[in-house]
Parts: structure tokens; C-alpha cells; sequence
């Protein structure tokens, strides 16, 4: 059975979604979460993308299209916002990883 | 079919391979330059999606302000803190219970994407069929700003919100100040020439970007987010200083853009629905909302990146 | 396939190949300055040999002068990257002998 395109990338967002929530559990360091955080929200947005894309003959579906691209704003302000957290915690820890995960360095 | 079908698992691979070098590589800076080519790759799979719009906004917002935001907020940390981005390690049991969430979620969704049936056409007919009543050509600006306009309005509040937010971090004695670092850079280094050169090519494309956006692939916040690249490349080079926090002008040009589209809205309230464009205004309207909404866009976003205040360095 | 597509298959086909000389040059060659002349050199020629082939499907001189602009603003901003990131690297590299050879 051959793959349609719309499959095929729902898929991949969908490994996109548990790559991220794996860095988002394992990597202590805050500036790491921030990034799988933003992974995650991109294999969200693929995924919801690929699910407008099922009936390419009727073309691609225009209001996940636009919900995405509100959302990729969206995430980018929240990135600015836990940017800004991280380097204000980092300032007054010393470190930008949470005390309490703060064991031996590798 | 079958090359198409090559190129997209070739994509594919390439996206779960940035997107694992990016999550688990052992150094922070590779793994934002990871980050960022994951972000192209995600562009060309939204091509691939015929979501030429989305492809715009990724490049642009998911590649590239994101990956400045990291690469400064590294940066940042290696100087002020001596944090080069070392993790600490985390015992191998919660990291295999990690791995076994992560797998569940991922089959999760992929038996859902199999058990959905096969060429249903979503809302394109419902978009189609009211297009003309849209006042624009582009499916994706008329759902963006006619028939879903509130998520629009609500959306450009958020981004307001989150600076905001990111000011109230500000230090008590350097509240009002410039946001963001000092900049040095050679005055008649390349990048002060490149910061000439671009700004001028840069404003008529993201003008060009929000004008074509009615009929093709474009709108307000591809163009805002050019203009706020521009607007970065220019504080980067040392040409131009960002305004103080404490500017009325610059406050002024935050809440243009969501007053513009909030009171487009009300005067649509008063003669019947709130955010309901008439269909012979509609293009006009549209077009008024996404100009102010682009230039409010363009600051919120340029602040957003460059942060709160500091003492010079 | 006609003379036009011919062409684009040329020259595209050309281009990919100074794109994998430059990504060999990135992965083989040392040092950081090494690499930046692998890639500048060998990329810049790569995006405009696709750009002229891809020109030819173009349907009209709108299109091919907007592949035009993108070449050209990909150029400067790749050479202004490279001459800034050869500029840090250099800083990195405290000990450089009188010919300017790393160490």
C-alpha cells in the first residue's frame, strides 16, 4: 500500500511530537526545553497541516492553514516570553537548569 | 508519483533526523543549528502541503526569529553565567520511561492518522463556496481576516501580551530603558553595509508581501516579520538604536494594529455583527486592518526578540 | 522535452553538483576558514546555476527577474555571514604565524 502524501507527513509530525515530548522530559537544561517545547509545537502544526491535505484534489484545506500560522506567531511569543525567564533565572542561579534537577554534570 | 513519493520520505527523514540531532545533541549551539535547518526543512514539507502561506511564516518566524532568539539567549548565557549549555544527566530508568511515553504518544497519533478515512475535503468547499463574498482572493487571508477574524484579533492581542510580559521582567532601575544589548560592530564593516543595503529592498518587499496577500500567498504577518528582520539587521549592524521602552511613539505603534482591526470590528458591531466586513468594504477593510496590523506586528516582534533591558557590557 | 527544458535540467543538474563539492569541502576540509571558501565558492556558483535553469520555466520576465532577486540577496547575505563568521573565528585563533596560516 502506497502512502498518500497527506499520510505520510501526519506521520512524521507525529514523530516529530514524541521526539520533542522525550527532550522535553529527559534535557534538564531550560534552553533545551525551550527547544523540544518548539519541536513539539512544529510536529503539532505539520500534523494538523497534513490532515487538511487529505483530498488533494480539492486542494489544501485554507483554515488549519490559517490556524497554523496564527499558532507559529503564537509560539514564537511564548518562546520570546520563556527566553526571557530563562536568562532572568539563569542571572540569579547562576546556571539555567531548575534547582531541584540540578545533579552531577555529565 | 513515485519521485514525488521518494522526495517526501527523503523529507521526511531528513525532518526526524534534524529534529533528534537537535533534541539530543550533546553540544546547545550545534543543536539551535540544528533547530534553524529543521525549521527550512519544515518550509519545503509545507510546499510539499500546498501551504505556501504556512511555508512563508515557518521560514521566516519558525526558522528565523526563533533561531535568533536562541542563538542570542546562548549567547547570552555563556557570557553573563558561564553556562555553556551542559545538562545534567539524567539516570537511565526515568529516561527509558521518557522514551516509552514519547513512543506511546507518537503511535498514538499515527493509529489515528490511519483510522481517518481517506479523502475527505475538510472545510474547502464551506471556503470556496463564500470566497467571493470575502473581499479577497486568497482562502488563507479570508479566513485569517473575514471569516475566523476573531482568532486573528484575539491572536494579535497575545503578542502584545507577551511582551508585556517579557517587560515586566525588566530590573526596577533600568525600567524604560533600550530593550535589549548594546550592539558593537565595525561602522564600515560588511555587516554596516549589508544593514544599508537591505532595509530599502527589504521594505518594498514586505509592502509587496501584504498587498499580494490578498490574491496569492502573503499577508501581514510574513511581512511584519520581514520588517522586524530588517528592523534586527539594522540594530545588529549598530546603525540605529531600538527606541526607549518608556517612547509613547513607540507604545503607539505596538496597539495601532489591534486598535485598527478592534475598532474595524465595533463599527461592524453597529450595523450587525461584530468583525462582519460589508461585503462591497470588505477588500479595503482588509487591507486597512493588515497595513496596521503588519507595522504593529513588525515592532511587537523585533521587542520580543531583543528582551529586556541591560546594563552595557 | 524541448530546448528549454533541457537547459533547466542542465543547469540544475550542474548547480547540485557544486552544492554536494561544497557540502564535501564543509565536511572534509580542517579548519574554519577552509570550510567558509568551500562553501561560499562553491555554493554561491550552485544557487545561481539552479537559479538560471529554473529561469527557464519561468513564465514570464516578472518571474525570471524575482529568481534574480533571490539569487542576489541570497549572495550578499552569504558573503556578509561568511566575512563575519571568518572574523570570529579569527578571534578564536589568537596564535596565527606572520603568514597568517592557523598556527
Amino acid at each position: 500500500m502506497m502512502l498518500s502524501t497527506a499520510t505520510l507527513y501526519a506521520l512524521c509530525g507525529a514523530a516529530m511530537i514524541g521526539i520533542g515530548v522525550y527532550g522535553f522530559i529527559v534535557r534538564a537544561h531550560l534552553l533545551r526545553r525551550v527547544l523540544a517545547f518548539n519541536v513539539i509545537g512544529s510536529g503539532v502544526f505539520l500534523f494538523l497541516g497534513a490532515l487538511g491535505y487529505r483530498a488533494p484534489q480539492a486542494g489544501a484545506d485554507p483554515v488549519p492553514h490559517a490556524l497554523i500560522i496564527t499558532g507559529i506567531v503564537v509560539a514564537l511569543s511564548l518562546t520570546a516570553l520563556a527566553v526571557a525567564l530563562v536568562l532572568k533565572h539563569a542571572e540569579e542561579a547562576g546556571r539555567a537548569v531548575l534547582p531541584e534537577e540540578d545533579r552531577e554534570e555529565t | 508519483m513515485t519521485a514525488a513519493f521518494v522526495f517526501d520520505a527523503m523529507l521526511c527523514l531528513l525532518l526526524v533526523g534534524t529534529a533528534v540531532s537537535a533534541v539530543a545533541g550533546r553540544d546547545l549551539f550545534a543543536s539551535i543549528a540544528f533547530f534553524v535547518t529543521y525549521g527550512i526543512l519544515i518550509g519545503l514539507a509545507w510546499l510539499r502541503l500546498g501551504a505556501v502561506d504556512v511555508a512563508l511564516a515557518e521560514a521566516a518566524i519558525g526558522a528565523g526569529l526563533t533561531g535568533v532568539l536562541l542563538i542570542g539567549a546562548w549567547s547570552m548565557l555563556q557570557r553573563r553565567c558561564g553556562d555553556g549549555g551542559n545538562d545534567p544527566a539524567m539516570p537511565v530508568l526515568p529516561k527509558l520511561a521518557a522514551a516509552a511515553v514519547s513512543v506511546t504518544v507518537t503511535g498514538m497519533l499515527a493509529l489515528a492518522v490511519l483510522a481517518l478515512p481517506v479523502g475527505a475535503p475538510g472545510l474547502v468547499p464551506l471556503v470556496t463556496e463564500n470566497l467571493s463574498e470575502s473581499g479577497v482572493g486568497n482562502p488563507v487571508t479570508a479566513v485569517l481576516l473575514n471569516f475566523r477574524a476573531y482568532d486573528t484579533l484575539m491572536e494579535s492581542i497575545v503578542l502584545l501580551i507577551a511582551l508585556v510580559a517579557v517587560w515586566a521582567l525588566t530590573p526596577k532601575e533600568l525600567w524604560g530603558g533600550v530593550p535589549g544589548l548594546r550592539q558593537h560592530a565595525r561602522p564600515d564593516g560588511v555587516l554596516a553595509t549589508f544593514g544599508r543595503l537591505l532595509p530599502p529592498l527589504g521594505l518594498v518587499v514586505a509592502v509587496y508581501v501584504v498587498w499580494a496577500g490578498s490574491e496569492m500567498p502573503g499577508g501581514a504577518f510574513q511581512a511584519g516579520t520581514i520588517l522586524a528582520a530588517v528592523w534586527l539587521l539594522v540594530v545588529m549592524a549598530g546603525i540605529a538604536e531600538e527606541p526607549r521602552m518608556s517612547s509613547r511613539l513607540l507604545r503607539l505603534a505596538l496597539v495601532v494594529g489591534p486598535a485598527v482591526f478592534l475598532g474595524v470590528g465595533l463599527v461592524g458591531a453597529a450595523f450587525g455583527s461584530f468583525l462582519g466586513l460589508p461585503v462591497d468594504f470588505a477588500k479595503a477593510l482588509i487591507l486597512a486592518i493588515e497595513f496596521a496590523l503588519t507595522f504593529s506586528i513588525a515592532v511587537t516582534l523585533a521587542l520580543l526578540v531583543a528582551g529586556t533591558p541591560r546594563e552595557g557590557t | 522535452m524541448n530546448l528549454a527544458e533541457a537547459f533547466t535540467i542542465l543547469f540544475v543538474v550542474a548547480g547540485i553538483f557544486f552544492f554536494v563539492a561544497g557540502t564535501v569541502g564543509l565536511l572534509r576540509f580542517p579548519d574554519t576558514h577552509t570550510r567558509l571558501h568551500a562553501l561560499t565558492k562553491a555554493d554561491n556558483l550552485g544557487l545561481g546555476l539552479i537559479a538560471f535553469g529554473l529561469a527557464f520555466r519561468m513564465p514570464d520576465v516578472w518571474g525570471v527577474a524575482k529568481l534574480g532577486l533571490v539569487w542576489l540577496l541570497a549572495v550578499l547575505a552569504a558573503a556578509t555571514v561568511a566575512q563575519l563568521v571568518a572574523r570570529a573565528a579569527l578571534d578564536r585563533l589568537p596564535d596565527l604565524d606572520e603568514k597568517g596560516g592557523a598556527r
